[in-house]
């Protein structure tokens, strides 16, 4: 048991490192700010969940795990507010992506 | 582990350095002030450094380690009222800052003394 | 497997401090310090300093940014781009040499975790033996900030009063939105009130913030913790407030009136407390003689001075959140 506990935190920890690492090199390798705000996104979001329930399996049913659920829940929380008030900030201060066409609606016929 | 000990003042070197350097040669004021708060957190990683100790922990004495190694609490403490300090000096430059831009119009140092030979 | 994270956050400060100074964007500037300042915290949390470590990341990456930031906004974005380079010339070889000296010094400094070195052998273990027996409480740092070296601590709770006072003395008279001839009107958008998200998520935070600082404030004798730290993280939930929802809002929470009694009543508390001492029959901030039972005396005098300390802090850093807020011509 003790082992299957340390096999799946070993697994989960190691996918989150991987999400993270890819989350940085999609922030380093976009070419916008957009594009790479959708990278950073991922650190905010799937990789403190696989990381934090890593750590859970680690803690077992202690009060440590309780806190690690409540680091987790406040993760989730302002991540994605951040990642949602950075890009109203950049959209409100004239940020446009290369590709953006205005909007034309279709003229009645 | 002693290697890893070099590396870390020679980090506080570096960062002391560049702290002053921002200080002394660039001209805006709100740079300058930064530069000082880089100059200080250097001086904090000097002392935190000195008062490890090798296999050592927090120095929180709970039930469950009692007999423990623990790491020197005195560097810590006066960190602690250095950090705050230091806050303290940066918030009363910045209301300095903010009232030299209000009466200079510019935060550039060079131009204030230009203003000022008037 | 420590060795590995010390060197990798010790580069990452190195990067980001070098980053720090180069950039010409002082926005940048100003976000980068913010990192500096968690990665510092981390690399605190790596030396056993965990106290250091909470306070750095409650001032230095939340505080500090903040006062930056709303200096940033009423001076301004860019640095200029610099005119004469004899000036940086000579400052680089000065830094330089300067750098190498202090390299060369660092051959002769004690072995990094070596139990022989000086600063481990006179003050710093009498300490740890001594707060078992008087003082009887886990966090040995708060011991020693609050009781055995409590003038300190109270030297810096003057220090931040006189930071407060005089910010107050600089930015506070009204040149804010109702002083006349100020352009900005009353009916433009306050705060972030018409941003949903943020402003949702904002006020569901708050309240854990609040409860989150007062937590620890009084745990600061159990685990990391203390009055700095709390006054910072309270302090924190209220500028929060006060960008979701407008800085008048947040006046009417806090009133200036009740943050200046907050300002002078923190300072006020903790000198009462060392003049107990002195009315009880023994020194200035000698808590034994608070109660009966000497150990339960200092435990007493600990939280009443972290209380102190917590209430001016927290008065201290709103008052110069508003101070700068009221200032600029948003």
């Amino acid at each position: 048991m003790e082992q299957l506990l340390d096999i799946t935190s070993w697994i989960l920890m190691t996918l989150g490192g991987v999400f993270v690492f890819i989350g940085g090199l999609g922030a380093l390798r976009m070419p916008d700010l957009y594009t790479r705000m959708h990278a950073a996104g991922i650190t905010d979001s799937i990789a403190p969940i696989l990381i934090v329930s890593g750590l859970i399996l680690q803690a077992g049913l202690t009060l440590a795990s309780v806190k690690l659920l409540a680091i987790l829940v406040f993760l989730l929380l302002t991540g994605p507010t951040s990642s949602n008030a950075l890009a109203s900030a950049a959209l409100l201060a004239g940020k446009r992506t290369e590709q953006a066409q205005p909007y034309v609606p279709e003229s009645k016929e | 582990m002693e290697s890893l000990g070099i590396y870390y003042y020679w980090t506080f070197a570096v960062l002391l350095m560049v702290g002053l350097y921002a200080v002394i040669a660039k001209q805006n004021l709100i740079k300058k002030l930064i530069g000082l708060s880089l100059f200080q957190a250097a001086v904090f990683l000097l002392y935190i450094t000195m008062g490890k100790l090798e296999g050592g922990t927090t120095p929180i004495v709970t039930e469950a380690q009692a007999n423990a190694l623990f790491s020197n609490p005195l560097p810590q403490v006066l960190i602690l009222t250095a950090i705050v300090v230091g806050i303290s000096t940066l918030a009363l430059g910045l209301g300095i800052v903010i009232r030299i831009k209000e009466e200079y119009d510019t935060i550039e140092e060079d131009e204030i003394q230009e203003i000022d030979k008037r | 497997m420590t060795v590995i994270f010390g060197v990798f956050l010790l580069t990452l400060l190195l990067i980001t401090g070098i980053a720090i100074v180069q950039t010409q964007n002082l926005f940048v500037s100003v976000m980068l310090s913010g990192m500096f300042s968690l990665l510092l915290a981390a690399n605190f949390f790596l030396l056993d300093a965990a106290d250091v470590a909470l306070t750095e990341a409650a001032v230095g990456a939340g505080i500090s940014t903040v006062l930056l930031l709303s200096a940033l906004a009423i001076t301004a974005k860019h640095e200029k781009a610099p005119s004469s380079n004899s000036n940086r010339v000579v400052a680089l070889i000065v830094v330089t040499v300067t750098t190498l000296v202090l390299i060369y010094s660092t051959f002769d400094n004690p072995r990094f975790g070596d139990p022989n070195a000086a600063v481990h052998q006179h003050v710093g273990p009498w300490y740890m033996e001594k707060t078992a027996e008087a003082i009887d409480i886990p966090n040995v740092v708060t011991a020693v900030l609050g009781s055995f070296r409590g003038y300190d601590t109270l030297g810096e709770v003057f220090v931040v009063f006189t930071a407060g006072i005089g910010v107050l003395f600089l930015l506070g008279t009204p040149l804010g939105p109702f002083a006349p001839g100020n352009p900005y009107k009353s009916t433009d958008p306050k705060g972030l009130r018409h941003y949903l998200i943020p402003r949702v998520v904002g006020r569901m935070l708050i309240p854990f913030i609040l409860l989150f600082g007062l937590y620890v404030q009084f745990h600061g004798e159990y685990g990391p913790g203390g009055g700095f730290q709390a006054g910072a993280l309270i302090a924190a939930a209220i500028i929060l407030y006060a960008l979701l929802e407008g800085e008048d809002r947040a006046l009417k929470v806090i009133p200036r009136g009740v943050l200046i009694g907050l300002i002078a009543g923190g300072a006020l508390l903790y000198g009462t407390v060392g003049l107990f001492g002195i009315f009880l029959g023994s020194n200035f901030l000698d808590y034994s003689v608070l109660s009966s039972d000497t150990v339960h005396a200092q435990q007493m005098g600990l939280i009443l001075i972290e209380a102190g300390v917590g209430i001016t802090v927290t008065g201290v850093l709103l008052s110069i959140f508003h101070a700068f807020a009221a200032r600029g011509k948003f």
